[in-house]
This record gives C-alpha cells, structure tokens and sequence, in this order.
C-alpha cells in the first residue's frame, strides 16, 4: 500500500505556499496533489516520495497532519482503462471516499490513487482486473 | 483536614454574631473614608442605630464606578502611614481602581489564603508553583502569601515563558500549581510539543484555576490531561483577591468565608435579594479590612449559593462556578449569551483544540456569531467529511445551547494568538 498525507488548511491566501515551502525545506518532492475545500477550510492531499518525513515535518510546524494507506493502481493509459476499475467497484458495491489519477508517461502507463471504504476487497477485485498496485517506493521509482 | 476547625466548622448561629460585631467595627473604620463619611451622611445613615445583619441593607450598594470616581484614595479610612501596600485591577474594563492594606488586612488575607489551599488538600510538604503574574494582579501576591503561611515551599515563577515553567515543575518535582485557565490550557500545547508527558513524568496532584470564568468540561479537560484535581478558586481584587471562595476536596461549589465577607445575592435588576438555588448578583462586605473596607459591593458575577450544607462539614455557604460576568454577557437578537455556555459546548469535543474565539458581526443590521475554533492536531485524520460533520453538529449543539445559531470555522492549530494574561474570547466588532 502506498500512503498520503493530508495536511489541514484554513482556505487562505499563502496556504499552499507554506505546506510546499515545508516540503521543499525537508527535501520531500511531490508525486500528486489534490485539494479537498470546504469553502473556509479544506484538506490538502499529497502523495510524496518521503511520507513519513513529510508527516513529521507538517508536524513540527505545528500543523493538523496525518498519514493515511491509499491504493495505487498502476494502470495502462489508454482509453476504457479507468472503466474496467470503476465498474468492478460498483459491481461489489463499493464506496469510494476520495480519488484521483497522474499520468507516468503519456499513453503508456498511468496511477489511479482510491480511498476506500475496503481496501482489502479491492485489492483482490484490482488484481483479478490483471492490474498491480504500488508501494512507496515503486510509486517514487516510476 | 481544616486549617481552624473552630472558625471553619463554626455553628451558623454563632458564626452570624461574629458577623455582626465584626461589620459593627467595619462601619466605625469606613465611617473615617471620605467617600463613607459622605454617603453616610446624605443618605442620613447613623451608623450606631444599625443592630441587625438585615439592617445592612439600609446602606447603599457601592459600584465600581464610586471606586473610580474616588481614585486614588476615597475609600482610604487610615492615612499612608499605616497602610502597607496597594493594588489594582487590571483596568481591562476600564480606569483602574485601587486597594490599600495595613499589615492587619495582609495578615487576614494571608490566613484565607492558606485555609483556602490547605481546605484543598496542600499541605506544608507540598511544593507550590505560582504560575500567574505578580505585581499589581492580586492573584500572583496572594497565593503567594498564603503559601508561605502555609509552610510549603513556594516558587514564585509568575505567568510566561512556558518551556521555563515546565523545567522548573520537573526539577523542583511541583505538586500544587495555580493558574489562570486559559494558560493551563496554553501548557498542555507546549508540553505536547516538548513531548512530555504530563502523568508520567511531572509529579503534579491538584491546580487551583481561578481569574477567568471557565467550564466544568475545561475543568475536566485539564483534569484529564495533566491527571489532577482542578480545584476552584475564587476572589476579586475589591475584595482583597483570591481567597474570596475556595473549593474543598468535595469540588462542589465553593466556600465563602463569611468570617471575613457578608454575602448578598440579588436580582440584578429589581436588587431585591434572591433565594438561595437561584442565580443571582453576588455582593460582598468585608467584614475583616481595616484599612480600605468597602460596603455592598456589586461584583457583576452571577452565581448561586447551594441550599444545602456540603458533607466536609464546613458552616461557611457556598457559591456556585461563577456563570459569568454581567460585563462579559453577550445580547444577540434578544438573546443573553455568556462565552462560558459556548466553551462548555467547545471543550466537550475532543477533536477541537482548548482555544477559541467568539466574534460578533452586523451585516446588513443582522447580528451574526461566528466561533472560531482550532482543530487539534492528534484527531486529525484527514478527512474532510468527518471535519463537516464535526462542524454541522457544532452548530446544532450551539443552537441548543444558546438558542441562536452561530457560524463555526475551524482554524489551524495554534493560529488563534495566545495571551498569557486574561484570555480575549470575545470581539464585538457590531457598530451599535
């Protein structure tokens, strides 16, 4: 399993400045982003080559963070790739918390990142689709 | 378990006569004020016709304003000479006042003082750090004092510098602390910053909270984290300072040595006295100050005193937590709201962290309440429906609470400034 970062953030100017200025000083680079707003605050999510040096840095800032296990689906990048995956969800009724994808490398390969309600189930579904998921390191070492 | 059994556990009858005698010899001492020689006389009051503890009522209640009209010195029954000292309230409200004692007034503030933490449990093998500020505040001198009668060792480390304060409750192994609530509140961030942990590796048996209003649920937060007694305390600076009212080991409502004040409890707008059970304006006369005695004293705090004798065996009546000052009330569309009822409702979720702020708004001649509180970091699990449902039923519990429904933002740890003095809970940025 790989894992995210979600760093709590009032919706503010500079916000985004500071998590990455954080980042940049602690010398984590950034795989994915995506941010989750509320209209006064919202969640900031990251996908990080060093998530447990990232936590710890957010940390001791004094920021909200956690580090919480997603799943990287490696996918091929190619039309109907994402179908194959969302509709084996749906046909074992499964609820999706939180998703969002990154190309690797243009029509080649691409990583779907799911939150879910049960990650065990759908690890078995992803892997009877043929399809592997990453950990931390494989995740970084694309 | 009392530190003066005979006075302590006095019989009311008894203790009611001293009353008297002693407030006989109070009217004598403020009689020699300029501001009582001068009300006396224009409300035709001869001091020696009153007999009773009712007749008291025949003497005007004095406010603050006659304090501040009458600095530096109006109330002033002795000449500088004899007197020992001053102090003053904070002047957050307003034109500061002033209180003078002679050695006799010290002595007897001391002594409650020492009753009022020894009734709490310390005692002189105790170690007691004072964690609040010296100076004018009554509260840093007070304790301060008492302590020393007492016969524990006393650190006067005053209020600020956090990491300082922690050191010195590590190496000097502190069991007693008394602190302002807001600043408990700000030490439990600084030790979990520092990775101490306050069970295990500080060596602390009970606090005395006291010079702000808080809640039950701050109390039990505090409590809590630090693994304590929180014990009340209770004073202000027109009546000496703290040592007013003080819990015992029973922590169910607080003593009021009526050696040393008579209490009066009244409607706020009729002034007519209320029951005991029922919230009411608390109005004190000190009955055991020679210098400076002051007579009916509005204190604008509303509380009750309990119906019924508390089980330590005490004579002496208590008062309830302190609801808050009449200053401190809000009035939102009709509504009396005091920034305690919202605390209460703050502190009992434990995803949000122990600071906050209530601020009042009008827009477009609508008056709106938006509480901003900070989340705490170690509940945060990254999900943003979880922090919306946190919020909305924020919201409903205010509503229920205060009957108006509010705006909730939830802010980032540590965002909100931190006061090491009284807290600012509230900003009424309403143009009325």
């Amino acid at each position: 399993m790989a894992h995210q970062i979600a760093v709590f953030a009032e919706n503010k100017p500079g916000r985004l400045g500071q998590v990455t200025r954080i980042l940049a000083e602690a010398g984590v680079n950034i795989r994915a982003m995506t941010i989750a707003d509320s209209g006064q605050y919202g969640v900031i999510k990251l996908l990080v080559d060093k998530p447990g040096i990232a936590t710890g840095a957010f940390k001791s800032a004094g920021m909200a963070a956690s580090q919480t296990e997603v799943l990287a689906i490696l996918m091929d990048d190619q039309p109907g790739g994402l179908y194959r995956v969302a509709s084996a969800l749906e046909s074992a009724r499964i609820n999706i918390s939180d998703a969002y994808g990154f190309i690797v490398e243009s029509k080649q390969q691409a990583v779907l990142v799911l939150d879910t309600d049960d990650a065990v189930q759908v690890l078995s579904l992803v892997s009877g689709l043929g399809l592997r998921t990453l950990t931390d390191d494989e995740l970084y070492g694309l | 378990m009392y530190w003066e059994p005979d006075i302590e556990t006095m019989p009311r009858p008894r203790l009611e006569n001293m009353q008297l005698t002693k407030l006989k010899r109070t009217l004598e001492y403020a009689h020699r004020s300029p501001f009582y020689s001068q009300r006396f006389a224009a409300e035709g009051i001869d001091i020696n016709k009153l007999r009773t503890l009712d007749d008291l009522r025949r003497i005007p209640f004095t406010v603050k304003q006659d304090l501040r009209e009458s600095f530096p010195d109006g109330l002033l029954c002795t000449s500088y000479e004899d007197v020992v000292r001053i102090h003053s309230s904070s002047g957050t409200t307003g034109q500061i006042i002033v209180v003078f004692y002679n050695q006799h007034d010290l002595d007897s503030w001391s002594n409650l003082m020492a009753r009022c933490m020894f009734g709490a449990g310390t005692r002189k093998t105790d170690v007691f750090q004072n964690c609040v500020g010296y100076g004018l505040f009554t509260g840093g001198l007070g304790f301060h004092f008492g302590s020393e009668k007492l016969g524990a060792l006393t650190i006067p480390s005053a209020s600020g510098n956090s990491r300082r304060q922690i050191f010195l409750m590590q190496s000097m192994k502190t069991t007693t602390v008394h602190i302002i609530p807001s600043y408990a509140l700000v030490l439990m961030t600084v030790l979990n910053e520092m990775g101490v942990d306050p069970r295990k590796e500080l060596f602390l048996k009970r606090a005395f909270l006291g010079a702000e209003p808080y809640s039950e649920a701050t109390r039990r937060r505090v409590e809590e984290f630090y693994g304590i007694d929180v014990y009340n305390s209770y004073g202000l600076t027109e009546m000496n300072g703290p040592g007013v009212a003080f819990e015992c080991t029973e922590k169910a409502g607080m003593h009021l040595w009526e050696d040393a004040f008579i209490l009066e409890v009244i409607d706020p707008d009729t002034q007519e006295p209320v029951p005991d059970g029922q919230e009411g304006e608390l109005v004190f006369t000190t009955i055991d100050r020679q210098a400076m005695p002051i007579l009916r004293y509005r204190t604008k705090d509303l509380a009750f005193v309990y119906p019924e004798p508390c089980p330590c065996g005490r004579t002496h009546r208590r008062i309830s937590r302190i609801k808050g000052r009449i200053d401190d009330m809000m009035i939102m569309k009709g509504v009396n709201i005091f920034p305690t009822q919202i605390e209460t409702t703050l502190m009992k979720v434990p995803e949000l962290g122990s600071n906050y702020l209530i601020v009042l708004e009008r827009r477009n001649l609508v008056d709106e309440m938006i509480v901003k509180v900070e989340v705490r970091p170690e509940f945060f699990t990254g999900d943003l429906r979880r922090l919306e449902r946190l919020r909305a039923q924020l919201v409903a519990d205010l509503r229920t609470e205060i009957l108006i429904t509010p705006k909730v933002e939830l802010l980032e740890p540590s965002s909100l400034p931190i006061s090491e003095g009284k807290a600012v809970r509230v900003q009424d940025l309403r143009e009325l």
